[in-house]
């Protein structure tokens, strides 16, 4: 049983604010969707179903890198902000 | 001759050849069609202005290569608004990515390019592909042209509808959990979820990872084999696409004349509307009189599917979706320092873009791939996965196509399913073959009355890993 604690931690370590006029509302949708998925509790499973998938360890040669700059331009002008090439962040540590 | 606009693949690829009508004549009738239903329907989110260059190229390469052109040389298509294509905005109906601008091409979109297919504009979809109406669209709801008072289904429900509608010839989607079967079948058209990993995913905004794929939406089987084979391929780019004979090839036993259609009789309870139901006896008993034979199968963990999808995908969701966050791209929401730092800055710029459903999604799995509940939820969803691919792999001894209704019930109308529980559950019977990674194809099996109009339903099969054509052989026999 989901309270409305639990849904505001979850929202937390997700960064996703749940505002207190829709709490009551999500933790009850909430509450129905894990009694539903919570069904799996009851379902019995044979041993060895950890199976190694048919493809697996894909690598690829570390080869052919893209041009410089290529696409310097079209990922910096989707930058909430920045300076020259480089993305602006706030600064988080300061020296006072 | 149909309209320009109402003609399939097949039949516009052979009047552009016998010069009944020119690239730009054929583009014209799917441009026009779409302005003027999109006011209704709100298929596409955005329709392109002609790409005069593609259009020129492609009436050049029939005027030269004639029949041997790729069938898809001028041929326009809808796509989905979570498939990249250079240049456009690629927004996944969000308003996190409204703005975005892809910055380069899907691998599928570079082989329709190379192939001289054309895009007519990115369709509406539910944001981030989470839901089965398009009602979770950031931009409103998509309409069915079949009743505008009813959901298209979704999330590939602006595809389907600008298929069904005719505002152009075919379209791409994506299918995480029956994103494509679904509202293929509530708009009366052929929706393919290919073998995991045929197709690339390179390019696709991520939803569940290991359930994603991108597929056509046609108006024939033939169509759709079109489509699949111009996008499938190993890719360098995915590391999980597949090459051709990774799977043991699982040929019909009595050959393409007569298939073994395994049926799940325990899974179609009460729970399926008696029409559809009796649609699909009628339908399995066309079958059967042309040479099929059908079989009773049994798939006991089917009915936990449901159930384990809705923890593996949000586990998935709530991954992919944490690099969403106002600072490289998307939506920012930056307030003045010092108030709340940076932290702030993520938790309104995610509050802000994120629709409810997405939100709920994404808590879900935080909550799942929680310490605690690891073990209870994800792991056990995992192996329940593992097993449920045994036994589809199992009834594939005795069957070489397996059955059912891609649907409940036809298509409901809008705000009918407001319960996120009630929605899930449109997923119920096609969750399964993205939990395999099994192929699956959703074909047109005549009309139910709802109120006086006459609604789509489909049939689903399932075949086994990299057995498409199976499928295109068994849907072109219902057809």
């Amino acid at each position: 049983m989901a309270t409305t604690e639990d849904v505001k931690k979850l929202a937390a370590l997700a960064r996703i604010r749940v505002e207190d006029a829709d709490l009551e509302k999500f933790t009850s949708e909430f509450d129905a969707i894990l009694a539903y998925v919570g069904q799996l509790e009851k379902l019995e499973l044979p041993a060895g179903l950890d199976e190694k998938p048919a493809l697996r360890n894909v690598m690829r040669q570390d080869t052919e890198p893209y041009s410089a700059h290529t696409y310097t331009e079209k990922l910096t002008e989707q930058f909430s902000a920045r300076e020259g090439d480089a993305l602006a962040v706030k600064q988080i540590i300061t020296h006072e | 001759m149909s309209k320009l606009n109402e003609m399939t693949i097949v039949e516009a690829a052979r009047a552009l050849r016998a010069r009944e009508c020119s690239v730009r004549e054929l583009w014209d009738a799917c441009v026009s069609a779409a302005h003027d239903k999109n006011p209704e329907l709100n298929a596409y989110l955005e329709i392109f202005d002609a790409d005069d260059a593609a259009i020129e190229s492609a009436q050049k390469r029939i005027d030269t290569e004639g029949e041997s052109a790729p069938l898809l040389v001028g041929i326009p298509l809808a796509i989905k608004d979570n498939i990249l294509i250079e240049g456009k905005i690629a927004s996944a109906a969000s308003k996190m990515l409204e703005n975005y601008r892809a910055t380069y091409d899907a691998a599928v979109i570079k082989k329709l390019k190379e192939a001289g297919a054309l895009f007519i504009g990115r369709t509406n979809m539910d944001e981030f592909a989470m839901g089965s109406s398009t009602e979770h669209s950031a931009f409103g709801p998509t309409k069915n042209p079949h009743d505008p008072q009813r959901v298209p289904g979704g999330s590939s429900g602006g595809s389907a509808a600008a298929v069904a509608a005719h505002m152009c010839i075919a379209a791409l989607g994506s299918d995480t959990g029956g994103s494509i079967r679904q509202p293929a079948a509530l708009t009366g058209l052929v929706g393919l979820k290919p073998t995991y990993g045929a197709v690339s995913r390179s390019g696709l905004i991520a939803m569940g990872s290991s359930l994603d794929q991108i597929g056509p939406l046609a108006k024939s089987v033939e169509d759709a084999r079109i489509l699949y084979e111009a996008i499938r391929g190993k890719d360098p780019l995915d590391a999980t696409t597949i090459p051709d004979g990774l799977y043991p090839v699982h040929p019909p036993a009595g050959g393409t004349a007569s298939f073994r259609i395994g049926v799940p009789r325990h899974l179609l309870t009460d729970s399926v509307d008696p029409d559809v139901l009796a649609a699909f006896d009628a339908t399995l008993e066309r079958l059967s009189q042309a040479g099929h034979e059908l079989v009773d199968i049994e798939l006991p963990t089917s009915e936990s599917a449901l159930a384990a999808y809705y923890v593996i995908m949000p586990a998935e969701v709530s991954t992919n979706l944490a690099r969403l966050d106002g600072m490289r791209y998307g939506l920012a929401k930056q307030g003045d320092l010092p108030a709340g730092g940076l932290l702030d800055d993520y938790i309104n710029s995610r509050t802000e873009g994120f629709g409810e459903e997405t939100r709920r999604r994404i808590l879900l799995g935080t909550f799942v791939l929680s310490s605690g509940y690891i073990d209870a939820y994800y792991r056990k969803a995992d192996a329940a996965r593992t097993l449920l691919r045994r036994e589809y792999e199992k009834a594939f001894v005795s069957c070489d196509v397996i059955a059912f209704p891609t649907t409940l019930s036809p298509a409901f109308k809008f705000g009918e399913k407001g319960d996120p529980l009630a929605m899930y559950l449109e997923d119920i019977f096609t969750v399964t073959a993205n939990l395999t990674g099994m192929p699956a194809l959703s074909t047109p099996m005549g009309f139910v009355e709802r109120e006086g109009e006459s609604l789509p339903i489909g049939i689903h099969f399932t075949a086994p890993h990299q057995s498409e054509n199976i499928l295109f052989t068994i849907g072109s026999a219902v057809q």
